[in-house]
């Protein structure tokens, strides 16, 4: 059979990454084909090239042999390319016939033929196997009944090529075993289906050929998914061996600087006590929602406390305040840079500046040349890459944004306690280690730092100590030289997932 | 070409226009560019460019005020009354500075500390504090007793009379504290991100408190110069006052999104509506007119507006 869909050397950067660079593979007519990855591989990039919802950099698409240069989704529907997301696209207002329709209602001179709606609609369900009535409204279906409709659209737009990505992510096992069925039917009409997944047991189940990414790049690509195990793909996407970039140095940890007791809020109601030590890098470690950035949003006073204490080297810190935390000598850096973080539309001088200004402001009066001057210290010290210290703070890559909010705090004289959350989500690696040295460097000088990570090879490679969040306690206290990836995830696991509990 | 395009959608846009309208209107309108008319113009726009001072901060820290015409209206009409009173134009003064800065410490508390939304608490209190105004004078004009009131109006320094003194100056101070202070700084922060200015350490709730404050005050100081010049408290002065301050501080480029403003911005947008309405005075064209008119300006400098964001962001 011949290859149906080709990608000839792909290439896409964002500002700071590089997510794909010259990514080359095909697919012949009438396979699924797998697309696997870590986390940042580029499967997501790849696809939104495919939807047409942005350019690539370099290389093109290839359809039938056709070069693509759609420019939209739109365009990318017309080549009969439909690319479904793991948030899905319908109006929950309107019935399933009519967001069947949408956008190309069957009518005259704007009067919608209901008959035909409906009828076209449960025809064209019937046909594909799909048990749904086209007059019920999307809203009152299931996240899977959903995920069917969405299908069902892409076939009646007679897509050639239909992505998944994740679709099995939030279906229960019957509702994807009807997906299952649905996605072999499609197969059996010659449509190209491009499935994007982390289950292993899944790619075997349903995939004919096989594409790998690491880093951007084609780890490997497995025209006969017949010809490969599972150790052999797990490796494909771990590739490299990755602990030199973390570079942890051991140091001395010092007296007691950050002291917390009982601890509580109410998005973290059993409370909470820790200690960190001058010089000591301490990781907290636990899945989302186990409470670890409501714990830290707490100890740093932005939300408000129930109840307990929070000392900076044996001085109580005012409760609920950040400026007082600050003037404490504690300081923060938020999960979410773009909502909690950067200020936009302002210049990097004034994002560095914004709090430890007072401190050469008399009377609240601004000494410009001390600013530039504060700014273009930080920009230099953290290497921060930037045409100058006035461009807006939102030009920056994730990485540099970082190196300001840190900039932010290291301008403020004598912190001793720093919280950073998420160091370096959505940040390149070449930064990443960049970031890690800035932080082993304040730790040596006897700053004590709290990392919160939900990347366990980060925790592991760059703190002294983890302690393991579950379920808003904490779970676990292990020093460094006890670290054990098995111990660790185990702590972190529910006994009973919530979703096994409500279930039962 | 491409220079005139650079030159009108820059920073200083905005200037270059205004600049240009007004030498056009100078050379094509009669008797426009005389002293009496300049001085005329500049007195007719008095209340609305110094209220437009503070509303600049409101509109900075993402925040609205409706109430700030009410406010003029019955901070002239307690100056009157309580000079009447006392016999004292100073306690007069102090009274209207009073009541004008409790009104804006009202919306201050009631928005920031309460997280009530900024439209709906100052078109509350707008209501309220117009029919304190009509109360407190039984709906009608008070008189003032004491002429030396109305010199607060008409006395002159080097023949420029003193409300256009007390607005220039007030120009100068807040154009300082937004360029040049720390308040000024934390106002623009704000407004360009609540939530990261708040983990960075800026005291969010009493910095919006502040601004709705100094906006009460201003706009005593406005009602006072205002009651001084037509003679009386007028329960029903200064109606539809926040929606020409608004416009003014739109047009000199204020964004209504927060994070952005500047005090040249707002000076031209209160001039260019004074200009507008001025010439269509000396044209004798009719009031209604002036409406659509000012209208048009509006909408006209808010699509510049958006022209010049775009190109600046497909620069970045």
């Amino acid at each position: 059979m011949t290859d149906f869909l080709q990608f000839n050397g792909i290439s896409k950067g964002y500002p700071g990454v590089q997510a794909l660079s010259d990514v080359s593979f095909s697919v012949r007519k009438g396979a699924v084909h797998g697309l696997m990855g870590e986390n940042g591989a580029g499967k997501s990039t790849l696809i939104r090239l495919l939807s047409g919802d942005q350019p690539a950099d370099a290389g093109e698409i290839r359809i039938d042999g056709q070069p693509q240069h759609y420019s939209s989704v739109r365009d990318a529907f017309q080549a009969g390319v439909i690319v479904i997301h793991q948030e899905l696209q319908l109006v929950p207002e309107l019935t399933v016939a009519e967001n069947l329709w949408l956008g190309r209602f069957p009518g005259k001179g704007g009067v919608i033929n209901s008959r035909t709606l409906i009828e076209t609609v449960r025809q064209k369900l019937a046909e594909i196997g799909i048990d749904v009535d086209p007059s019920t409204k999307v809203g009152q279906l299931s996240i899977g009944e959903r995920q069917m409709v969405e299908i069902a659209k892409a076939v009646m737009l007679d897509a050639r090529v239909i992505a998944l990505d994740d679709p099995t992510s939030s279906l229960s096992s019957r509702e994807s075993e009807i997906l299952f069925a649905l996605i072999a039917k499609l197969k059996a009409k010659g449509t190209i289906i491009l499935y994007v997944s982390h289950r292993l047991d899944e790619i075997f189940r349903l995939c004919d050929s096989l594409t790998v990414l690491r880093d951007g790049k084609l780890a490997a690509h497995h025209p006969d998914i017949g010809e490969v195990t599972r150790d052999q793909i797990i490796s494909e996407m771990v590739g490299r061996e990755i602990s030199n970039i973390w570079g942890y140095k051991p140091r001395e940890a010092g007296a007691v600087r950050l002291k917390v007791r009982d601890l509580s809020g109410s998005k973290l109601p059993v409370p909470i006590s820790f200690d960190v030590r001058a010089g000591e890098i301490l990781g907290f470690f636990g899945l989302i929602g186990a409470g670890r950035s409501e714990m830290t949003r707490l100890v740093y006073g932005a939300d408000n406390r129930r109840s307990g204490s929070v000392e900076v080297d044996g001085v109580k810190v005012a409760p609920d305040s950040p400026p007082q935390s600050i003037r404490s000598g504690m300081v923060l850096c938020p999960e979410d840079r773009k909502h909690d973080g950067i200020v936009q539309g302002r210049s990097i001088e004034e994002n560095i500046a914004i709090s430890s200004r007072r401190h050469f402001s008399p009377f609240g009066i601004l000494s410009p040349r001390k600013e530039a001057d504060l700014a273009d210290t930080f920009i230099a010290r953290l290497k921060v890459r930037t045409p100058s210290r006035k461009q807006d703070i939102i030009n920056l890559s994730g990485g540099n944004q970082q190196k300001v909010i840190l900039g932010r705090w290291l301008s403020e004289q004598g912190v001793k306690v720093l919280i950073i959350d998420e160091p370096t989500r959505g940040i390149d690696v070449g930064a990443k280690s960049e970031i890690y040295e800035i932080l082993y460097d304040l730790a040596a000088g006897g700053m004590a730092i709290v990392v919160i990570s939900s990347e366990l090879p980060e925790v592991m490679g760059i703190t002294d100590r983890i302690m393991v969040m579950c379920q808003g306690r904490v779970a676990a206290d292990i020093p460094r030289t006890e670290f054990d990836e098995r111990r660790i995830l185990a702590a972190a696991l529910p006994d009973t997932s919530p979703v096994a509990a409500a279930q039962s | 070409m491409s220079s005139l395009k650079k030159l009108l959608l820059g920073e200083q846009g905005l200037v270059v226009i205004f600049a240009l309208a007004f030498v056009i209107v100078s050379l094509t309108v009669p008797n426009f560019l005389t002293e009496r008319n300049m001085l005329g113009l500049l007195q007719s726009v008095v209340t609305i460019g110094i209220v437009a001072c503070t509303m600049m901060f409101c509109l900075a820290s993402r925040d609205f005020d409706l109430s700030v015409g009410s406010t003029v209206a019955f901070s002239g009409m307690v100056a009157v009354m309580a000079s009447n009173a006392t016999g004292s134009i100073i306690l007069g003064l102090l009274a209207a500075l009073v009541c004008g800065g409790v009104v804006g410490l009202v919306n201050g508390v009631v928005i920031a500390r309460f997280r009530i939304n900024a439209l709906i608490t100052t078109l509350a209190t707008m209501q309220i504090v117009r029919g304190l105004a009509l109360i407190a004078s039984d709906g009608r004009a008070v008189g003032i007793n004491d002429p030396a009131f109305y010199q607060l109006a008409l006395s002159k320094f080097f023949g420029v009379p003193t409300p256009i003194w007390i607005m220039a100056a007030l120009f100068v101070v807040f154009g300082f504290v937004l360029n040049r202070t720390v308040f000024g700084k934390n106002t623009l922060a704000i407004g360009g991100n609540p939530e990261a200015s708040r983990l960075a350490g800026v005291n969010v709730i009493t910095m919006r408190i502040w601004i709705f404050a100094l906006q009460g005050l201003v706009c005593a100081i406005a009602g006072v110069l205002l009651a001084s010049r037509i003679t009386s408290g007028q329960p029903n002065a200064a109606t539809g006052l926040e929606l020409s301050v608004i416009s003014a501080c739109v047009l000199g480029g204020v964004s209504l999104a927060g994070g952005r403003a500047a005090m040249t911005g707002v000076i031209v947008g209160v001039l260019i509506m004074g200009i507008a309405e001025n010439v269509m005075n000396l044209l004798n064209i009719q009031a209604f007119y002036q409406y659509v008119v000012r209208g048009l300006i509006l909408l006209i400098a808010v699509l510049l507006d958006n022209l010049r964001s775009t190109a600046v962001g497909r620069r970045g």
